[in-house]
């Protein structure tokens, strides 16, 4: 229809709709007129009146009836139709509450999970940064090493070049996350926040409210620009919203800051997992990072860098130019860079903060909430198999008096787009229930909560919308698919139960569980495989004591101290925590081992080996005070332990591990030979064994220890081997604390164990969510199990009745009823064993020492299976045994 | 009831169309027309008038006006619009193209 004819037509559509008594009082009026004016003439052409008006009357015709096909002659428009299907498909929904109800729930289920795991992969991989600018062209930029797999942080010095080289990036900006005790009048707490670059708003898009953001510049130098950019919680919360924030000065870390501007509400920073609180320039750096003036040196990689593409360049393409620098700065600093390349990868594979941590997870969970959808859909389904079976008598009389099957059909799928409507829109409003969920999966740690918001845009209601409309079809076109294949006149016999149909519909049923069963014991599978390897990662050795050692640290990087004043501090409090009763060793370490710091990595070279071409050995170590291997228990395999004799006067040493032993030294004592350590000669005093360091899930790597005074740190953390619960250990080091420095604050002290267990909280926040989900499915399974086998027994009740008559006892029947609901069973677990051989798989990176196809999960998963089918069969069954044989019969 | 069955299909709106294009005018004054000049061979009821009049209507080639036709009282009036004569053209045409054809085969000689 042309717009033209809409013009003409809408308006006479909309009067037929809504002002239906006026058309038919018009249509009247136009009929009597017309027969007025054929009597008057009949009358003028010489009739009596009454013949006139008989011959006028006749002549037209009943009057009824034309007004009937006028009305015809109108139609039905599509509105009015969609407004009956709508009317009719609600009348029909509240006739039967129970299937309706049961229908939403399952699709709000099916919905709901998907669109709230959707919402975290937008919300934490996909758009992480709210308020951030087309986030589409951000990539994330860290450093490879040649013969290492994953990624290293960035060097300032390498980020200078990139910056100044890079034609295809808008920008190139990083950041580092900081924290720092924000004292305001006599409030002191943690707060989080980022050094940055000096482009770091410009880059992303953001400009404060009020004040300015850096100035070129300002990351230059050391300690050179104090200034401070808040957030808008910060200054709401902490400085109440004081409009003449301003200009104002601020201590940050002893240092005073000028607060130079505050961010817009909505805007949490760039760290998947933290909101930002405040972000200082990197010429800062010192006053936050425990380990000194970092800006010039090009081995001391700490950044997390991110590229702003230019519109239309792909990622590839800015990669190879950036490879070609990165080939560059090789060649140019070969004692710092050789082996190194820098890469970019998308925002959601985010090689560092906590969207790396999260990835496995939510790419197990968006699979895990794909098979909840379909369980869903095929309890539906077979919820609407058994309604269209109900409604046949219906459909028939509708198709009998001249329905057309194309209306029928869409009655039909008016009435699963209002339940499918139903569900998409429980499913969003569950998505927004659970969109904080994720972080109360992690563990809280110093007191501050994770940031791990989902996020609901239009990308995760197009997808909501999407899964509707598909549900929509599927809700509509199984009982159009029963409904074709009615036979009108079989049908309209009230009682016909044509065998051939209804063994049709039985195997559909049938089907539709064992595909139910199917995909339950994947889930269930998988389930029982990430617990089992969280047990193990939860009971495997880090390699070090975990019960009876705490941890913790002094803030005295925050508090100013500067080098000599931190040694004698330190020296201090280790001599009061040694002599605190209940403790028997104490040690400090620039690092804890799986704790959230990273630990330092340097350019190595060893005496008498000789590194392949092309390529320079790199190992992580730590910086570990005297005692430090007896406090955490970590055994020496030969040599000796750091003592106070190893201090920056004397020749330089260093412990190496196992793992490293064996790689530069092969089957040869490394004792008393030298190694070169940032380019100092260091010899080997000891050999330790290997331990776990920065994840309970990485190999045996090499690793080596230097002491503490001879590469000193500030803010080192304190290790304590103790008798004493961690309540009273705590409480006398706070007070040991304060006696030396009343304005020192002490960080959360946790047991090492708590150390381990958090570092393991991405394994604990899958096993939980797939649990949570297999739980669901299996629940769902269980129903759709339920009500298959409750409408089976219903159907051959006069089968059971006559096996009872003939002297069937009770446990007989329940035992037939049970083993067919196990037989349906089985089919299931058997494709369900058969896929999951191939899916566990894909737990792939989520799974520690355990074989995805571990024979003890398939195991359990079908313990779990079997429980659940005899319980979901049980009820009907035994109903089936209540069943009076005599009534059944006769009935 | 419905049309006549000799009234080619589709010539009753054709015919109506030619009516209605020539002045805005109502059913009854419509149905004297077509009985003056088909004199009466056509034989269209009056009953099937009205449903093709509404369908005209709601096919937007005729529009419907309320207005007084003398002697005090309000007849409903039906007029052209725009897409109407365009349809009638159209129409006009095609009777033409097979009017001509038909009479052309009918005109043949016997050999």
């Amino acid at each position: 229809m042309s717009f033209e004819q809409w013009f003409h037509t809408l308006p006479l559509r909309w009067r037929d709709r809504f002002r239906r008594k006026q058309v038919d009082k018009e249509l009247q009026d136009e009929l009597h007129d017309h027969l007025e004016q054929q009597i008057q003439l009949n009358i003028e052409k010489g009739m009596s009146k009454e013949d006139a008006r008989y011959a006028a009357l006749r002549a037209l015709g009943g009057v009824t009836q034309i007004e009937q096909q006028c009305r015809d002659a109108r139609g039905h428009s599509f509105i009015e139709n969609a407004i009956q299907d709508l009317r009719y498909g609600f009348r029909q929904l509240f006739r039967s509450p129970g299937f309706s109800i049961l229908t939403i729930l399952c699709l709000t289920l099916g919905i709901g999970a998907n669109a709230a795991v959707f919402s975290w992969a937008e919300g934490i991989l996909f758009r992480p940064y709210p308020a951030v600018a087309h986030q589409e062209q951000l990539v994330a930029l860290a450093g490879t090493a040649r013969g290492e797999p994953g990624a290293t942080e960035t060097s300032w010095p390498d980020f200078l070049d990139l910056q100044r080289n890079c034609t295809l990036c808008d920008a190139v900006f990083v950041t580092k996350i900081t924290g720092t005790t924000l004292s305001i009048g006599d409030h002191a707490e943690v707060a989080t926040g980022s050094i940055v670059s000096a482009n770091y708003f410009d880059a992303i898009g953001v400009h404060p409210i009020l004040g300015r953001g850096f100035e070129p510049g300002e990351d230059v130098g050391s300690n050179s620009h104090a200034v401070v950019v808040i957030s808008y919680d910060l200054w709401q919360k902490r400085f109440k919203g004081d409009p003449q924030i301003v200009g104002k000065m601020q201590r940050l870390n002893n240092v005073p800051h000028t607060v130079i501007g505050v961010t817009p509400q909505g805007f949490y920073g760039t760290f998947v997992g933290w909101a930002m609180n405040f972000w200082v320039p990197a010429s800062m750096e010192e006053t936050f990072e425990s380990d000194g003036y970092k800006l010039e040196d090009r081995g001391a990689r700490w950044i997390e860098g991110y590229v702003r593409l230019k519109p239309g360049v792909r990622r590839a393409q800015a990669q190879d130019e950036i490879t070609a620098i990165a080939t560059r700065l090789e060649a140019n600093y070969p004692a710092t860079n050789r082996g190194r390349n820098i890469k970019l990868w998308p925002l959601w594979q985010t090689p560092f903060n906590n969207a790396r941590t999260l990835l496995p997870t939510l790419q197990i969970m968006t699979a895990v909430v794909a098979f909840v959808l379909l369980i869903a859909c095929a309890n539906v389904g077979n919820l609407l198999l058994v309604r269209a079976f109900t409604r046949r008598h219906e459909m028939s009389i509708r198709m009998a008096i001249g329905a057309k099957s194309s209306r029928l059909l869409r009655q039909l799928l008016t009435e699963g787009l209002i339940l499918a409507g139903f569900g998409a829109a429980g499913g969003l409003l569950v998505a927004y229930w659970c969109r904080h969920v994720l972080v109360l999966l992690f563990p809280r740690r110093s007191g501050t909560a994770m940031y791990l918001p989902g996020q609901i845009d239009w990308h995760v209601m197009l997808l909501s919308t999407g899964i509707c409309l598909i549900a929509t079809l599927v809700l509509g076109l199984v009982p159009a698919f029963q409904a074709r294949s009615i036979d009108l006149a079989e049908a309209l016999k009230a009682e016909s139960s044509n065998v051939t149909t209804a063994r049709r519909r039985a195997w559909m049923r049938s089907g539709l569980i064992v595909f139910q069963v199917c995909v339950s014991f994947i889930l269930l599978a998988g389930a029982v495989l990430l617990l089992e390897s969280l047990q193990k990662i939860r009971t495997t050795s880090p390699g070090f004591s975990t019960s009876s050692v705490v941890e913790t640290s002094v803030s005295l990087v925050a508090a100013g101290y500067d080098v000599q004043q931190a040694k004698s501090f330190q020296d201090e409090l280790i001599d009061r925590v040694r002599a605190l009763p209940g403790v028997e060793s104490a040690a400090y370490a620039r690092v804890t081992p799986l704790g959230y710091g990273s630990f330092s990595s340097t350019p190595i070279a060893v005496d008498g080996y000789q590194p392949p071409p092309e390529e320079q050995p790199s190992v992580d170590y730590n910086q570990v005070g005297p005692a430090y291997f007896a406090t955490l228990g970590i055994p020496l395999t030969s040599g000796r332990e750091f003592t106070r004799a190893d201090d920056e006067n004397a020749p330089l040493v260093a412990i190496v591990n196992r793992t490293m032993q064996a790689r530069y030294w092969g089957s040869q004592d490394p004792i008393g030979r030298r190694l070169q350590v940032k380019g100092k000669w260091a010899r080997v005093i000891g050999v330790a064994a290997d331990s776990k360091y920065e994840s309970m899930r990485e190999d045996p790597k090499p690793f080596f220890y230097v002491p503490l005074l001879q590469d000193f740190v500030r803010g080192p953390a304190l290790n304590i081997r103790t008798t004493e619960p961690l309540q009273t250990i705590s409480a006398a080091l706070l007070r040991e604390v304060h006696a030396l420095d009343g304005n020192l604050a002490l960080y959360e002290t946790i047991t090492l164990q708590e150390q381990v267990d958090r570092s393991t909280s991405a394994q604990l926040v899958a096993v939980t969510l797939v649990s949570i989900l297999a739980g669901l499915a299996l629940l769902l399974a269980a129903v759709g199990l339920y009500g298959v086998m409750s409408y089976a027994v219903a159907q051959s009740m006069r089968e059971l009745g006559l096996r009872m008559a003939l002297g069937a006892s009770s446990a007989d029947l329940l035992r037939l009823v049970i083993t067919r609901g196990l037989r349906l069973t089985a089919g299931g677990v058997f494709l369900g064993a058969v896929a999951a051989l191939a899916l566990t798989r894909l737990l792939g990176r989520l799974l520690y020492n355990v074989s995805p196809r571990d024979p003890w999960a398939f195991g359990a998963a079908l313990a779990v299976m079997t429980i659940t089918t005899v319980a979901a069969c049980f009820f009907p069954g035994w109903r089936a045994t209540r069943a009076d044989p005599a009534r059944v019969l006769r009935d | 009831m419905s049309k006549p069955a000799d009234l080619v299909q589709g010539t009753l709106d054709m015919l109506i169309l030619k009516i209605v294009a020539l002045e805005p005018i109502n059913g009854w004054a419509i149905s004297q027309r077509l009985k003056q000049i088909s004199s009466d061979v056509l034989g269209v009821s009056d009953g099937s008038l009205y449903p093709a009049l509404h369908k005209l209507e709601q096919r937007g080639w005729i529009t419907a006006q309320w207005k007084s036709s003398g002697n005090n009282r309000r007849a409903k009036f039906y007029s052209m619009t725009r897409l109407g004569r365009k349809q009638l053209e159209k129409e006009t045409a095609d009777w033409n193209r097979i009017s001509t054809a038909i009479s052309g085969i009918v005109k043949l000689k016997e050999a």
